[in-house]
């Protein structure tokens, strides 16, 4: 730049001036900084980006320029413009951002009111425990077996080896379907389906059953005339006392926990011989609270074992009504009550509860028990 | 049967430090049941001491009349204040000195009282807890104490009492002597059987006539003996001991007569009767009741004889119910010195079914039911007699009866069976000793053996109940835990998973499941207007209902689902699904007359008779629905339940099982007859729903517009399908049409959706009715009904012109076939 420049306008040129460039896309990126809002960034855009501001001015001079700078200048103002784009990107990215965070928190609700779902159902917990142990049974390969609750008296009884005069069949305690000597009774126990499963299954035989049963009993704490009963049956050669046992132990375990084993006490059933009671080992204290008065056991009374049911070897003259050759086949059977189980498993203390059909008692087991 | 360890432990040697608790404990093992261990006096602490009351002032002006005695203690008198009066001076009493403290916690003091410092108490039965008594004080006998002796021991305080609940096999262990023998074995010590000695009695003298006796019937009376006893003193008491074993064992002490025989029963287990001989009129005579005969008996109570009864009789008619209960005319009473003592064999069954026909459950009635000891009805009564003679004086007469040849059977049993049964090692010479021990004779010690049972055993005539026998006495903690290997095994049926899947639907809808009593009284049918002729009407009736209102087995679910909707009422709620799955009995059962043999299986004419006896069992699925299904709050108005939920109940069952059903409208007995749906399967109906009848709901006082649902869920379920076919998934795209008819009112918008989707070809996916309109711009008589319409191909997008097509055959048949216009 030697000698004058006559061609060009000299006061123009101050503006491409590396240092005034500078100037302007400090004072952009300041404002750019400055802008608190989506609307002010707007015109901050516009006065620093847009057809006036002085960047833009500027770069109209460029023509201006002699040719030897033209390139130079140009270079210039076009790093300037594309510096003052992305502080203007940038700041746009993040003042939206803002934005949408502010509207989703302005949309916020009280997530804790109560919703207007549909009302709590729920399964009577009688009816989920009968599932419960048939599926129990049914993995060890059992099939669930069923039958009438209006039943024959011969199959309620005689064939159970229930004899005429056996106390069990006094009116006291069997409901009796009306005609002279009808022969039809509501079942007392869930026994007869044995009978039914010996005839109508082929050997070897493995059911469980479960059902409602009957017996002339008033309603109170402790009794009801209607209450279900579980009832297990096993037919095959060289069944064992042994192998009942063990059948028990597992089915006691399932439902009351690993370890938790059972206890046969002698007694006497029409149908079993060898029969028992059953007991089984308190799944609460584990017999810790046996003599020990300190850490008494509401569950099982501090005895150790809760009576559970009844169980032995299908009598032989059993077998024989249903045209079973006891000479190769064995039998045992057992069978327990619901309501009983209900009671010590889940902590019901009366009777009632489980039969008056109230909303809130069922409500609280949902679709388990 | 009440059993004190003191009489035991004179029976048998069981070990000293066996407690009531170990002795209850070894008897449970055995497979005896023990309910309940008591303490005699439990409670009682501190000093009782026999007194002699030494006088007696009658205090006057209080309420009731009061004594102040002078009580010899043995070492001081006393005075005490009593308020009984059944005593005299001279009497041996039981004094509580101050300070001892009795059953219940009350501890006596001693204290001013009427007037005078009492200085202790003189004690009734009841005050002590060894009986009911408490009309007066204890006065014991002279001789068998003395003023200063302890009065725990004379009075049995601390003796304990097992209560054992005799199982039906087991007739010996209702007396002292199978009881013994169970401990016997159980305790490993020797055992000699009381019911096996011959008492020793005075040789017979004819002071008198022998009252004689003849059966004629020898099959149910297989054994008859009368022992005539003489100029015996009817004055004379029981001894003490004598009358506190029988309040031990929950029998009143009456007079030494009536005593003996209740004490030889519990003692040896055979029931004995006395007779007055002088009140009888020939000989004792034993037979089938006559037509009309009748009898008051002990009990005070008239009876008409069955001709079934086994009764004795002398020559006037009829004195007696055999084994069972003796007549009132010849009963022992204060005045009787000559004593005609019964003592017989009689069957079980026999005396079982004349208890029952009398509803008459006596002391010899359990024991003859459960089977007494067939040999031992003599010893019995030489024992008896002793006893009556030692304590009551009197001249033994004689024996004369009538008996049966004895018929016995040996088993023949393998002597390994009890370990076969039983899974475990048990030694023939184990078995063999377990069962002499019980009382069999056995011949053989190895292989096939013969078991004879004793005579009190009439329960064992199976060779397993010897085997029962062996593993008892083994005991059963002794068995292994073993799994047999038992066959793959087939899951649930797909009618137990549907039952499941349908609780588990309705309940996840918000229905509670109750289980109701399947009792229904006429007045609960007549209120839901079930019509007589209806298949919801009971036909099967018990006859012997829990209440006379409700002798009906239920043929429909609804009237258990009102009583139970009512209850949840009645305790406060006011919104609710309740729902029932169960059998239900419809048509009615027929009497069987024939019962097959138990000894063989019955053949398929008699299986098919006895299953067709009786009433169709369905499983039926019902729901009844109260209130709001919604309740109002900050999101708006309540919901009420509606009959649109009582149809949405039975098609969600429906679906869920994979069964459409197709609604139409119904008038079912109960439900509103414009808003009740029935849901059919063909011809087949499956289920109803809608809303009730008001005036039902106003009979049943439930709220109004309670909602109703039933299905048969056993049909259903006989529908669904096993094993269901997946559909064909079209990635075309969809064309939608909608189509909006005028259709008379009467028309059922379900009806005109079939209509369209007849006409609409293969080509049409879904067909929904979206807007039902009546108003203004709709003609009288006729409703607007708009439907969207979805076509779809499978293999192509289809063109405008198809869609079109399909759309106007669809409209063309709901003209056609409903009546319908194209709305404009």
């Amino acid at each position: 730049m030697s000698g004058p420049n006559t061609q060009f306008d000299p006061k123009q040129v101050a503006a491409l001036d590396g240092q005034a460039i500078e100037d302007m896309v400090q004072q952009a990126i300041d404002a750019i900084a400055g802008a608190t809002s989506l609307s002010e960034l707007k015109e901050v855009r516009l006065a620093h980006a847009g057809d006036r501001a002085p960047l833009a001015l500027a770069n109209r001079e460029i023509g201006a320029l002699a040719p030897a700078a033209k390139a130079e200048a140009g270079k210039r103002v076009g790093f300037a413009r594309s510096r003052i784009k992305e502080a203007l990107d940038a700041r746009q990215d993040v003042l939206e951002r803002e934005r949408d965070i502010k509207v989703l928190l302005d949309e916020a609700v009280d997530v804790t009111v109560p919703v207007p779902g549909l009302p709590v159902g729920g399964r009577h917990p009688l009816t989920t425990l009968m599932e419960r142990i048939c599926d129990v049974f049914v993995a060890m390969g059992y099939d669930v077996a069923e039958g009438p609750e209006v039943e024959a008296e011969w199959i309620n009884f005689d064939a159970l080896n229930v004899p005429p005069d056996h106390p069990a069949r006094t009116m006291q305690d069997t409901f009796y379907v009306e005609g002279s000597d009808s022969g039809i009774v509501l079942r007392t126990q869930t026994s007869p389906i044995q009978i039914r499963a010996m005839l109508e299954h082929p050997l070897p035989i493995y059911v469980v059953a479960p059902g409602r049963v009957f017996r002339t009993d008033e309603l109170d704490a402790t009794h009801t005339p209607v209450f279900h009963q579980v009832e297990g049956l096993a037919v095959d050669r060289n069944l064992t006392m042994a192998d009942l046992k063990g059948t028990l132990d597992h089915f006691a375990a399932e439902m009351f926990g690993q370890g938790i084993v059972t206890r046969l006490r002698p007694s006497y059933f029409p149908f079993t011989e060898p029969s028992a009671e059953l007991d089984v080992q308190c799944f609460v204290c584990r017999g810790d609270s046996v003599g020990n008065p300190d850490r008494p056991c509401r569950t099982c009374g501090s005895e150790g074992w809760i009576e559970w049911g009844g169980c032995g070897m299908v009598n032989p003259r059993v077998l024989a009504a249903v045209g079973i050759d006891s000479s190769q086949y064995r039998g045992f059977a057992f069978g327990m009550g619901i309501e009983r189980t209900l009671m010590f498993r889940n902590g019901v203390t009366d009777m009632r509860d489980m039969v008056e059909g109230d909303l809130r008692f069922t409500a609280a087991f949902g679709l388990e028990s | 049967m009440r059993a004190p360890v003191s009489w035991l432990r004179e029976l048998v040697s069981i070990p000293a430090d066996q407690d009531g608790r170990r002795i209850a404990d070894a008897l449970v093992r055995a497979g005896l049941e023990v309910e309940t261990v008591e303490t005699v006096g439990d409670g009682i602490e501190g000093e009782l001491r026999i007194g002699r009351v030494e006088s007696v002032e009658e205090l006057s002006g209080f309420k009731k009349p009061i004594r102040w005695c002078q009580v010899h203690d043995g070492r001081a008198v006393r005075g005490i204040i009593c308020g009984a009066r059944n005593f005299s001076i001279g009497d041996l009493v039981v004094v509580a000195l101050p300070g001892t403290t009795l059953p219940g916690g009350f501890t006596i003091g001693k204290r001013e009282t009427y007037g005078h410092v009492s200085d202790g108490m003189l004690c009734s039965e009841r005050e002590l807890g060894l009986g009911d008594a408490h009309d007066g004080i204890i006065t014991l006998e002279e001789g068998i104490a003395s003023p200063g002796d302890d009065a725990t021991s004379v009075l049995g305080i601390g003796d304990q009492i097992l209560d054992i609940a005799v199982t039906p096999d087991r007739g010996y262990a209702l007396s002292m002597r199978g009881l013994a023998r169970e401990l016997a074995i159980a305790y490993g010590v020797p055992f000699v059987d009381p019911g096996q000695v011959e008492a020793d009695l005075p040789a017979p003298s004819a002071v008198r006539a022998l009252v004689e006796c003849s059966s004629d019937d020898m099959s149910a009376c297989q054994l008859f003996t009368i022992r005539t006893i003489a100029v015996f003193d009817p004055s004379a008491p029981s001894p003490a001991w004598l009358q506190r074993r029988l309040q031990s064992c929950g029998m009143r002490p009456i007079s030494l007569a009536v005593d003996v025989t209740n004490y030889v029963m519990l003692e040896l287990g055979q029931p004995l009767h006395a007779f007055d001989a002088n009140k009888l009129q020939g000989g004792i005579h034993v037979r089938r009741a006559r037509h009309g005969e009748r009898l008051t008996t002990l009990d005070h109570v008239e009876r008409t004889l069955d001709i079934e009864d086994l009764v004795l009789a002398d020559d006037r008619g009829v004195i007696g119910l055999a084994g069972t209960m003796g007549g009132l005319e010849t009963e022992i009473d204060e005045h009787t010195r000559d004593i005609a003592l019964e003592a017989a064999y009689f069957d079980d069954v026999v005396v079982a079914r004349m208890a029952r026909r009398h509803k008459l459950s006596s002391e010899a009635s359990r024991r003859f039911e459960r089977g007494v000891d067939r040999e031992l009805a003599p010893y019995a009564s030489a024992r008896a007699a002793q006893l009556l003679l030692e304590f009551g004086g009197g001249i033994h007469v004689g024996l004369t009866g009538v008996e049966a040849p004895i018929t016995t059977s040996a088993i023949g049993i393998d002597v390994l069976e009890p370990a076969r049964i039983g899974g475990l090692d048990i030694a023939p010479e184990q078995a063999i000793a377990l069962w002499q021990a019980v009382g069999c004779s056995v011949d053989g010690s190895e292989g096939l053996v013969q078991v004879l049972p004793p005579s009190w055993r009439p329960d064992l005539t199976d060779g397993v109940d010897l085997v029962e026998e062996v593993l008892r006495l083994v005991g059963y903690d002794q068995l292994p835990s073993t799994l047999p290997q038992s066959p793959a095994g087939h899951g649930l049926s797909a009618a137990q998973r549907a039952r499941q899947l349908a609780g588990t639907i309705l309940s996840a809808r918000g229905a509670v499941e109750v289980l109701n009593y399947p009792f229904v009284a006429d007045q609960e049918l007549d209120d839901l207007r079930i019509h007589p002729d209806s298949i919801r009407r009971s036909r099967v009736k018990l006859a012997n209902p829990m209440s006379e209102q409700q002798p009906w087995l239920r043929a429909d679910l609804m009237p258990g689902l009102i009583a139970a909707a009512r209850r949840n009422l009645s305790r406060g709620a006011q919104d609710m699904h309740v729902f029932e799955i169960g059998i239900v009995f419809q048509g009615s059962a027929a009497p069987i007359s024939d019962r097959p043999s138990v000894e063989h299986r019955p053949d398929a004419a008699t299986w098919t008779v006895l299953n067709e006896s009786l009433p169709a069992q369905p499983l039926m699925a019902g729901g009844l629905m109260v209130g709001d299904l919604q309740l109002p709050g900050w999101w708006g108005e309540a919901k009420r339940y509606t009959w649109i939920d009582a149809v949405a109940a039975v098609e969600s069952v429906a679906e869920g099982l994979g069964v459409t059903l197709t609604r139409t409208s119904a008038s079912e007995d109960g439900f509103h007859p414009g808003r009740c749906a029935q849901f059919m399967h063909g011809a087949l109906v499956i289920g109803v729903a809608g809303e009730l009848h008001p005036g039902v709901l106003s009979a049943v006082s439930l709220p109004e517009r309670a909602c109703a649902w039933q299905i048969n869920l056993s049909a259903l379920i006989e529908l669904a399908q096993q094993v269901r076919p997946a559909p064909a998934l079209s990635t075309q795209p969809v064309a939608k049409e909608d189509v909006a008819l005028l259709v008379p009112v009467a028309v059922p918008a379900a009806d005109v959706a079939a209509a369209l989707a007849r006409g609409a070809g293969p080509l049409l996916e879904s067909v929904r009715l979206f807007d039902v309109y009546r108003g203004p711009q709709v003609p009288e008589g006729l409703r607007s009904l708009a439907f969207a319409l979805r076509f779809r191909a499978l293999d192509r997008t289809l063109e405008a012109s198809e869609t079109a097509l399909a759309r106007q055959s669809a409209v063309d048949r709901a003209i056609k076939e409903c009546g319908a216009q194209l709305r404009a």
